[in-house]
């Protein structure tokens, strides 16, 4: 059989939270009072921003939103990390996400995360449903703190496409039998690139999309 | 006028089979949610279903002396023991078409089955739709089958569809000794005794098919449901004449063998039309003026609507079925006496083949119920259903010409048909050959995750559905000269489906007869109401 893979974006798609509720989580959990309502404050001041340039441009947004990490310390993200599956991701899994992964998996697929969140916030979401890598946006640390910059290129729009392909050359899979989930047309450029692309929980663009193309559409809620 | 001499010759009221001379009526005939009033060329036959056979009397009453007098078996009652697991398996919405009035049978006869079960203290009972690879019914559709309370007391924990992926839910039996796999639902294969609750519309139905297939999964289908089969099966309508069948039977008997299978069969006549439509399942020449009157309203109707209302109102019309049988027991013993009364019901003897027969292809089939007749199920109901409706012997003789009436319109129901989509438009534009669709492609789509999560969790056909409904024309595809399709509204799924196209059924006619002869004979087959032809030659 083809060696091939399943790859899935998470925010939206697997889970109904997206990087903004977990930088939230992040901000809550800034160690002290101040600290806390500090960063609270200003994520919250800044929404209307992260709301004008998501829309804008996914890329922008994510450069600008990262910057928010600045100053955290890694070991605490990490620590952090495992926290908030249990408090925030777990909960916000959708109840029939474990199903199509454990599809993909008996179909003889690589299970594979691609997602523009950061690797220390999707790796116990990894490690739970069982995907077998990551691809993620990482963080740049100096000194063990974070710089508020992520290490390019920055995993989104047409990069995951890029990364995906690398993926599939560097893991001798084919990319033409491989599949691709995601709720969002910012991820049309990764959709297009497999062979078997399919929306789940669709945005109108991408249902829209999805039924021009012929592609599957599920509905994981 | 005509002297009564010759209008008895030319028509009586048992003959299903008219010759339409000068002054014959126009025919109605379907095409999708429309309907044709066409002249016809002088000569042509026409081949009607029989009148409806007189239902039971007293259904429940035929029910209870069914259950009381199962053929090779003991009676129900006496097979129950305190404390059994039981569990009662139904056919699903494939059947009947179109969906009948309430009660449905499958409620009627379950009402008498539980309360029988929960008088014999035996109360672990799971009510299971055999659906094998069909799509999942949805809830209303369930409470719709067997009845409010039965639903309300049952669903959802106890009343379910069938799960063919689910990985904990199927068991594999031994092998047939022709290497077949026999899988089956575990709930149903680890059950004291197997209830089957069947309705036969035609005589592909029931017998080993029900369990074998209904409760099975695809690595137990492909052993019949191939392109290979088809080939070797004269009509897989007639079970005598049918390789599918056979390997059927063969994994019906390995389950018979394991397991405890009780089957109650029920068969309806075929009265699909009553009330404002009843003229449908009329020969024109007993139309009254009010039948030209409803046939002309409706028609206006439907030429003021969009499809999509067509398509709800033509669905939202139940039929009026009788049931004119019920059997019950062992498998083979009970399904005997059941092929028994469709032939009565069904078979129409016609003396000779037609160069070219013309169908009707109406908006329903076994895979469409309040969904839409994409092209490939277009095909399988011109290739596969309406083709395969005889004896063993064709109708249309080979190298023969099918007119089939139907708009042919590229629409797919998504919910439904998604693996379809990509069948239609991926596939064929490669190959039309099912040798070869099954061996390059059949495996990918029946594995592919997204199709299995919308055949599990949402209301879709299986990923191999389409290569079904692909094989399932086999028989036609390899046994005809040509296909038209009169009406057709575009050139592309024609082309695809490897058919020709004309605007109208008079020019699909002139098509026809261009390769065949100007002195080519003519079939026009009025089908619905089902019938089966049984050529003599």
């Amino acid at each position: 059989m083809t060696a091939k893979a399943a790859f899935y974006d998470v925010d939206g798609t697997l889970v109904r939270t997206n990087i903004v509720h977990t930088y939230a989580y992040y901000a809550m959990n800034r160690g002290s009072l101040s600290g806390i309502a500090g960063r609270t404050l200003a994520a919250a001041a800044q929404v209307p921003l992260y709301a004008a340039l998501d829309l804008i441009n996914r890329k922008w947004f994510n450069e600008y939103f990262y910057r928010a990490y600045a100053g955290l310390s890694e070991d605490r993200l990490v620590v952090l990390g495992q926290e908030m599956l249990e408090d925030v991701l777990k909960p916000a899994v959708f109840p029939k996400a474990q199903d199509l992964i454990d599809e993909a998996r008996r179909a003889g697929c690589r299970i594979v995360f691609i997602t523009g969140a950061l690797d220390f916030t999707v790796a116990p979401l990894a490690e739970l449903l069982g995907a077998d890598d990551v691809i993620a946006n990482k963080m740049q640390f100096v000194g063990g703190i974070a710089t508020g910059k992520v290490i390019p290129p920055i995993i989104e729009g047409a990069n995951k496409a890029h990364a995906i392909r690398d993926y599939c050359v560097k893991h001798g899979l084919a990319l033409d039998q491989s599949f691709a989930y995601s709720d969002s047309f910012s991820d049309y450029a990764m959709l297009a690139m497999v062979g078997r692309p399919t929306a789940v929980n669709p945005d109108v663009r991408l249902r829209s999309i999805a039924r021009a193309y012929h592609w599957p559409v599920l509905d994981l809620r | 006028m005509r002297p009564l001499k010759t209008l008895k010759r030319l028509y009586d009221e048992n003959n299903q089979v008219v010759v339409t001379e000068k002054g014959s009526p126009p025919r109605v005939i379907f095409s999708g949610e429309d309907f044709l009033l066409e002249d016809l060329p002088l000569g042509t036959r026409v081949v009607f279903a029989r009148s409806p056979l007189q239902g039971v009397p007293n259904p429940k009453a035929a029910i209870r002396w069914a259950l009381n007098h199962p053929e090779g078996m003991d009676p129900l009652h006496a097979l129950l023991r305190p404390g059994m697991k039981v569990t009662i398996a139904l056919d699903d919405i494939s059947l009947p078409l179109p969906p009948m009035v309430t009660p449905d049978a499958r409620q009627t006869v379950l009402e008498i089955v539980l309360e029988l079960l929960a008088d014999s203290g035996v109360d672990d009972v799971h009510l299971i739709v055999a659906t094998a690879l069909h799509r999942r019914m949805t809830d209303a559709e369930m409470k719709r089958m067997v009845g409010e309370k039965i639903f309300n007391a049952f669903h959802p924990d106890r009343y379910y569809n069938h799960d063919a992926e689910d990985p904990d839910g199927m068991v594999e039996l031994e092998h047939t000794a022709q290497g077949e796999v026999v899988a089956l639902n575990r709930r149903a294969a680890e059950s004291d005794l197997l209830i089957y609750v069947n309705i036969n519309l035609v005589p592909m139905d029931g017998g080993h098919k029900s369990v074998g297939t209904g409760l099975s999964n695809y690595a137990s289908l492909r052993a019949h449901h191939n392109p290979k089969t088809i080939r070797d099966s004269e009509s897989y309508m007639e079970p005598s004449k049918s390789a599918l069948h056979r390997s059927s039977d063969r994994i019906g008997r390995v389950i018979d063998q394991h397991l405890k299978v009780f089957h109650i069969e029920t068969v309806l006549n075929n009265r699909m039309f009553d009330g404002p439509t009843g003229f449908l399942g009329k020969r024109e020449e007993d139309f009254t003026e009010m039948d030209r009157l409803k046939f002309q309203g409706l028609r206006y109707t439907l030429s003021k609507l969009p499809r999509v209302a067509k398509r709800k109102l033509m669905m939202s019309i139940p039929a009026p079925y009788d049931i004119i049988a019920v059997n019950a027991g062992a498998t083979e013993a009970c399904h005997e006496k059941t092929l028994e009364a469709c032939w009565r019901q069904y078979s129409v003897p016609v003396q000779g083949q037609s160069d070219i027969v013309i169908w009707g292809v109406p908006y329903i089939s076994p895979y469409n119920v309040n969904s839409i007749l994409n092209p490939l199920l277009v095909q399988v109901m011109g290739l596969g259903y309406l083709f395969n409706l005889n004896r063993g012997t064709p109708l249309v003789k080979k190298g023969g010409v099918i007119i089939l009436c139907h708009p042919a319109y590229d629409e797919f129901d998504p919910e439904h048909h998604p693996s379809y989509i990509e069948f239609f438009n991926r596939l064929l534009p490669e190959t039309r050959d099912a040798m070869v669709l099954e061996h390059k492609y059949e495996q990918e789509f029946a594995t592919n995750p997204s199709y299995v999560h919308l055949y599990r969790k949402g209301n879709a056909y299986h990923g191999a559905h389409p290569f079904y409904m692909w094989y399932w024309g086999e028989n036609g595809r390899q046994h005809v000269g040509k296909v038209i399709v009169a009406g057709a509204e575009n050139n592309h799924v024609p082309e695809l489906l490897g058919w020709e196209r004309t605007d109208t059924l008079a020019e699909a006619i002139d098509l026809a007869r261009g390769a065949t002869g100007r002195s080519a004979s003519i079939t026009l087959v009025k089908s619905a109401p089902i019938l089966q032809t049984d050529v003599r030659l």
